[in-house]
């Protein structure tokens, strides 16, 4: 696509692309290696900062933090779904009364950080003594906000099944629900799958908020690594290893977004389904499928 | 409930203040920072177009917390120095939010014609030409939508520098926990102030959309 | 991308079987990393575990007793008073203390399972009965005696200064913290007092969520000084004693004690009197030798306060 902004080089862009390449390159390799020659001069390379991942104990205790990452990360995706569900449905009610609050909880929470709704729970918590732990404040801030956010990825996946099916539908005589239920969602769901995925992805990374709360997961057990003076304060080791993990992770999301919105995009070309629901993972994916 | 809000009125304005100059500042420099983005990954250089590629593909796959721990925390110690707190929050969300910015203009550069600079290459523009007077602009009309969602996510992503020393709008809570203030109350206000905040970016979006709509 | 993400990916799985593959259980002290011996705890005292003790009326007690494990919270991240080293061994004065309650209650001090509770919620964790009880610089303060109760104290700390070894010019105490940037953690108490007697100008209070995080701070010259209770303070300057020290201007009085439910005056009588028994026999001088005494200046253990 892009490659209509400039014409197949000639002889001289063609040097000229060489060359700006080569410089780049160069200028890259430059950055990388003053980075590596700060982070060894100042001694990131020492064994001492990075000793620590040779225990047994703290090798477990990385791995603690890496279930308890995908722990919360898993049960706020079900719930998130379930959530996204409900509101969806009663998002595209006949009924005002049940359309508008929905739409003004989705709204809302759409609107509300997730670190405030965090708190929420978590000073509630302290408040009232509901006997709720980090844990949960965790689920239930994640889920609040990306239930809202898959609602509407929801929504706009059964409004982008051309209007025609649903006429068709009704004209057979079908009930509202059987509309949806049989007609249309079978085909709108391969068109939110890739923006579903991707939104799990921002699921997944929030999870990461969770340190401010006291929450036991990967990044609380990198700062409590890094925190250790005996060390000499290994925070960038601990980093750089944690990063790697958060990294392959997402990327593993990522791509099987990507994948899906591919296979949805050739069905697409045999079946005449809709087309898939543009991937933003800018942690609102919704107003971008409103524009189309 | 109001008394929350009058008795550390000082607290929610300093807070919001900052909260609002981090987003403005911040977003000002990832606007560039992505654009310019955006521009290598379409450029005819094919090392500028690895780098933008590798660029979003890593951060974006990031959490935004550990951006800002790796420059509160790691930056220092290799004496890579930023002037304050608030500077390095500017960075961290800089960073992050350039990434998704760049893929925003990226998809808005697509949604413009191929014939457009076909015909401006046509005219002998060159690939910077093509970008800067015919492309970009007729893009940048498309991606005001998905763009302000990127800044609405921006100003939110701001209560993060909260854990990092910042005294934004979501280090509040601490402060009013401290002082044994109703600590649910006061999460009710920072969200009015937030929704309050929002609104000029939703009707940005609003009406860019019916613009577009339009057109 | 694909390749690039599918290298990344293998690379985590690589990394995980290495160190999967190279752990090793114990901390090699003053091994390859050329720390020094102090990088992880060493041999924990000896107590004497007490038989047939029985807490009349104490609901606490009751269900240690039946639970057949006693459940403390601690703190640990502090170097030599609540501290959990890289192998997962705890220790600390605050962890001997524990230790010697257990044993006074009759209970196997070596069996005792620690619970890591944040400042924030020392209080709901008691009144819950998550933990049994609480040693870990809890300060014992009047609005807090409406909430749990406390033994003790078995420490009087105060609020000091901890600077680079280099830096004389906080040597005066708080009076020369003025235009000085101060860090401690978040919404604590020492940040507080900075705060209400305006000791520095507020730009200049930073703070973060642990102590460690300020040191580290405080060591890249980001901040001038950490503010907190000494003896929190002299644990990170006996890690890092050519880095760091601690001004000794304390100017206020904390006294640590050990939180326990609010109505449970039986077991506070018990552990009352298992500290005095501690303190009355050298036990109480021994462990603090053992941790904290190593910055290298002397404790009394302070009167208990019965109430």
């Amino acid at each position: 696509m892009s490659a209509v902004l400039y014409d197949v080089p000639g002889p001289r862009a063609k040097a000229r692309n060489r060359i700006a390449n080569v410089v780049v390159i160069l200028l890259v390799l430059a950055a990388v290696g003053w980075v590596v020659y700060r982070l060894n001069a100042s001694g990131q390379f020492e064994s001492r900062r990075w000793i620590q991942f040779q225990y047994t104990s703290i090798q477990q205790q990385l791995l603690d933090g890496l279930l308890n990452t995908l722990k919360a990360a898993g049960l706020a995706t079900v719930f998130a779904l379930i959530l996204g569900a409900v509101l969806a449905a009663a998002r595209i009610s006949d009924h005002k009364w049940v359309r508008v609050p929905a739409t003004l909880v989705i709204e809302l929470f759409r609107a509300i950080p997730l670190l405030i709704l965090m708190f929420f729970f978590y000073y509630g918590n302290l408040q009232w003594q509901l006997g709720i732990g980090p844990f949960w404040d965790v689920v239930f801030g994640l889920t609040l906000y990306n239930g809202s956010v898959l609602a509407e990825i929801f929504r706009a996946g059964i409004a982008a099944v051309p209007k025609g099916q649903r006429e068709a539908s009704y004209a057979l005589g079908l009930r509202k629900n059987q509309v949806v239920r049989l007609v249309l969602l079978p085909q709108a769901i391969s068109a939110m799958l890739p923006a579903i995925v991707s939104q799990l992805v921002v699921l997944l990374k929030d999870t990461a908020l969770g340190f401010i709360i006291t929450y036991g997961e990967l990044l609380y057990v990198a700062k409590q690594m890094g925190g250790r003076l005996q060390y000499g304060f290994p925070y960038i080791p601990t980093y750089m290893v944690v990063a790697v993990i958060y990294i392959g992770l997402c990327s593993l999301l990522s791509l099987l977004a990507r994948y899906l919105e591919g296979r949805s995009r050739r069905r697409r070309k045999i079946t005449g389904a809709p087309p898939p629901l543009p991937i933003t993972d800018a942690g609102d994916a919704t107003r971008e499928i409103g524009l189309s | 409930m109001l008394s929350v809000l009058t008795d550390n009125w000082k607290l929610f304005v300093d807070g919001f203040w900052t909260t609002i100059r981090l987003f403005l500042v911040a977003g000002v420099f990832s606007l560039v920072l992505g654009t310019a983005l955006a521009g290598f990954r379409v450029s005819p250089v094919p090392a500028l177009r690895g780098f933008g590629t590798g660029y979003v593909n890593i951060l974006r796959n990031t959490p935004l917390t550990l951006v800002f721990a790796f420059l509160v925390f790691g930056a220092p110690k290799m004496q890579i120095e930023l002037p304050s707190y608030f500077w390095s929050a500017v960075t961290a969300l800089t960073i992050y939010t350039s990434a998704f910015i760049c893929e925003v203009v990226r998809s808005g550069i697509n949604t413009v014609a191929p014939g457009q600079s076909e015909a401006a290459r046509a005219v002998g523009m060159t690939f910077l030409q093509v970008l800067r007077i015919v492309v970009l602009p007729q893009a940048f009309r498309a991606i005001v939508p998905p763009l302000t969602s990127v800044l609405i996510a921006l100003l939110k992503n701001t209560t993060i520098a909260a854990g990092f020393s910042v005294a934004e709008a979501g280090a509040i809570p601490a402060v009013m926990a401290e002082r044994g203030e109703n600590q649910v109350l006061t999460l009710v206000w920072i969200t009015i102030g937030f929704l309050i905040a929002i609104i000029p970016l939703v009707l940005l979006q609003r009406w860019a959309e019916r613009r577009t709509a339009v057109a | 991308m694909r390749m690039r993400t599918l290298v990344s990916t293998v690379g985590v799985a690589a990394l995980a079987l290495t160190a999967a593959a190279c752990g090793k259980s114990e901390p090699s002290a003053g091994g390859s990393g050329g720390g020094n011996a102090s990088d992880s705890c060493g041999q924990l005292h000896k107590f004497t575990t007490a038989s047939g003790v029985d807490v009349a009326g104490s609901p606490t007690f009751t269900k240690i007793k039946s639970a057949g494990k006693l459940t403390v919270g601690v703190k640990a991240d502090q170097p030599n008073l609540g501290y959990k080293d890289a192998s997962g061994k705890r220790c600390g004065f605050d962890i001997e203390v524990a230790r010697m309650v257990s044993a006074g209650l009759g209970l196997d001090p070596d069996k005792v399972e620690y619970k890591e509770i944040p400042s924030a919620n020392r209080e709901t964790a008691i009144a819950g009965g998550e933990i049994d009880y609480y040693v870990g610089t809890y300060s014992i303060t009047d609005k807090r005696k409406k909430q749990v109760s406390f033994a003790g104290p078995y420490f009087i700390a105060g609020q000091d200064l901890l600077v680079r070894k280099d830096d004389t010019s906080m040597d005066a105490g708080k009076t020369a913290l003025k235009g000085k940037k101060v860090c401690s953690a978040t919404g604590s108490t020492p940040i507080q007092r900075v705060k209400d007697e305006q000791l520095t100008e507020p730009s200049n209070i930073s703070e973060f969520k642990t102590y460690s995080e300020c040191v580290s701070q405080l060591l890249d010259k980001k901040v001038d000084t950490v503010t907190t209770d000494d003896a929190i303070l002299k644990g990170y300057a006996a890690t890092a004693p050519d880095q760091l020290r601690v001004v000794g201007k304390p100017f206020s009085v904390e006294k640590y004690g050990i939180g326990l439910p609010l109505a449970d005056k039986a077991l506070r009588d018990k552990v009352n009197s298992v500290l005095a028994a501690g303190e009355a026999d050298g036990t109480w001088k021994a462990i603090y030798d053992e941790t904290l005494g190593k910055s290298g200046s002397d404790s009394t253990p302070p009167p208990l306060e019965k109430y």
